[in-house]
């Protein structure tokens, strides 16, 4: 390293433009060995009715319930119910973030009424949204508002918490960069504040996500709002015992859907943070 | 105090104080300070570790109010901060936005500033080029070695057009060779821009062999304990200059005043904070 900085080539070999490298063998390996034991479990769940370990009344085999699955999947009825199911779950989401979100900015940057609050939010957070079933039922019946109030109940806390804890930690020194830079308090919230946020609201996100596919469930199952949940309570008094399991498949492919999704999209929200980006060069 | 000389006062600070009020303590990071900067000078602050240099650059940043005493900047008293005032931080991974390209952090400052979208590219292509870092506008700073990203704050820095840099130990974190080059670049922007600069440091030999003027901190609660004029030729090399005879006379004279500074606040009992100053002064200068 000699001379004039200002115009010699830049430091080390060029970090910054390296390309993300192709899949290893373990990358390979790893979907390889998970599709192994599904096969495998599979194999067994096959099995163990026909082999006459558990009666095919409790039990059916895989294939039948497969079967029984592949032919729901035929009707109309099948997919109504996936999509109500979809927009419980996507509604009461979207209404929870939305609230958490503008609640969590407003009340993280006032912080006397944020601990104005606080005992009220540890009151109510505790409070399993399925106890509050009863009292949907009383406002909105079976219809699909029941379903909604549970979702956002559940929702809201997680997503809520996350952002005021994503509010509090922002950089000291990243805030006093913006200040020294003239940017107002507003542009402060939206390039420094928003962005300090994400990684955590992405978090509650993502357990939101899986929460709010279980009540979206449940709300039908127990209340009768349409939805996957209630074909499974019809399908269960109406003793159709390969179609509750081809029902019950249904609402875990829907969970695997669901959560991938959310990766994906934390991974592209968040490529620029530590949890993703991999390893920085020193 | 008296360095106007041919230009006119750029910064100014008048009996600067900061106490900091914890409950029932009270540290006086700051007791008096007054001193002030001429248009397109390069001063260097040094002090004992502790000394509160970091407190007094954000009084000066418009950071922090003083507890007493008045900074002004071109004439205008300072109380929020200023819009031709830009400031490196040392924690350069912090300052920057991981979230943002290079680019986009250097361009920012300079949206927030309502520049016209031409312009803003001007000044980015600019800085970026001035720093060497050309090739990675579209690179996020984490993707870059430590002493790439406090060039890429520089920059930040430069793009903004200010009339008075105010660096805070902005090379405290890099390794010694990265550190020459900074501080080669720091002199090469400052004798193009005739920017102000402020450059706070605890390194000795840095900031002799960066300044025009060192100014001498005092240990907590602060005083300017003495003000030297470096009289080293404008064109200085981090071989020969460091080799001169009159910068080891400097240096010599600068490292006394440290020691005097640390000795006297020994022998002052209300000031217990500052016993680790001996090591980190004596430590830099064993560095180079």
């Amino acid at each position: 390293m000699t001379a004039t900085p200002a115009t010699r080539a830049p430091d080390p070999p060029a970090p910054a433009v390296r390309r993300r490298r192709g899949p290893t063998r373990a990358d390979l390996g790893r979907p390889l060995l998970g599709a192994l034991g599904i096969l495998a479990l599979l194999a067994l769940w096959e099995a163990v009715p026909r082999l006459g370990v558990v009666s095919d009344r409790y039990l059916p085999p895989a294939t039948d319930v497969l079967a029984a699955l592949g032919v729901r999947a035929t009707t109309p009825g099948f997919w109504t119910a996936v999509g109500d199911t979809l927009a419980g779950w996507a509604l009461g989401l979207a209404i929870a973030f939305a609230a958490a979100v503008v609640l969590g900015f407003t009340l993280g940057a006032l912080p006397r009424v944020r601990a104005y609050t606080t005992s009220t939010v540890d009151f109510l957070r505790p409070i399993p949204s399925v106890a509050l079933i009863p009292l949907a039922v009383l406002l909105y019946g079976t219809d699909i508002r029941s379903t909604l109030l549970l979702v956002v109940y559940a929702c809201f806390w997680l997503i809520y918490i996350q952002v005021l804890y994503g509010v509090a930690d922002v950089d000291p020194v990243a805030e006093q960069t913006a200040r020294s830079y003239g940017l107002g308090r507003l542009a402060r919230v939206r390039h420094v504040v928003w962005p300090t946020t994400l990684p955590y609201l992405m978090t509650g996100v993502r357990l939101a996500a899986a929460v709010a596919l279980i009540l979206s469930i449940t709300a039908q199952l127990i209340i009768g709002s349409p939805g996957i949940g209630r074909e499974i309570a019809v399908a269960q008094s109406s003793g159709a015992v390969e179609s509750v399991y081809a029902l019950i498949v249904a609402t875990g492919a829907l969970g695997v859907v669901i959560n991938t999704g959310v990766r994906v999209l934390e991974r592209r929200v968040l490529r620029w943070h530590t949890s993703v980006r991999g390893e920085a060069t020193a | 105090m008296n360095h106007q000389g041919e230009h006119g006062t750029m910064l100014k600070v008048t009996g600067l104080q900061k106490v900091y009020r914890g409950g029932a303590t009270e540290v006086e990071a700051v007791r008096d300070l007054t001193f002030d900067l001429a248009e397109g000078e390069l001063v260097c602050l040094v002090g004992p570790s502790g000394c509160g240099k970091t407190t007094l650059l954000k009084c000066i940043a418009g950071l922090m109010p003083p507890t007493s005493g008045t900074v002004e900047l071109a004439g205008r008293p300072v109380t929020a901060p200023p819009p031709d005032m830009a400031v490196v931080f040392q924690e350069y991974g912090r300052s920057l936005f991981a979230w943002m390209s290079v680019r986009a952090n250097v361009e920012l400052p300079l949206k927030e500033k309502k520049l016209g979208k031409a312009r803003r590219a001007e000044l980015v292509a600019e800085s970026l080029e001035a720093v060497g870092l050309t090739a990675f506008a579209d690179a996020y700073p984490w993707q870059l070695s430590g002493g790439m990203q406090q060039r890429v704050a520089i920059a930040r820095a430069i793009a903004y057009e200010p009339q008075v840099l105010l660096m805070d130990e902005p090379f405290a974190a890099v390794d010694a060779q990265t550190r020459a080059d900074l501080e080669d670049l720091i002199r090469a922007i400052w004798r193009r821009m005739g920017v102000t600069v402020l450059f706070v440091t605890h390194d000795i030999d840095e900031a002799v062999y960066l300044g025009e003027r060192v100014l001498v901190l005092s240990s907590s609660p602060t005083v300017v304990q003495d003000d030297i004029t470096v009289d080293l030729p404008a064109e200085r090399d981090q071989l020969t200059t460091r080799q001169d005879e009159r910068f080891t006379e400097l240096r010599a004279r600068v490292y006394a005043e440290i020691q005097q500074a640390k000795n006297s606040a020994k022998g002052a009992p209300e000031n217990p904070a500052d016993g680790a100053g001996t090591g980190a002064a004596r430590a830099s200068t064993a560095v180079h």
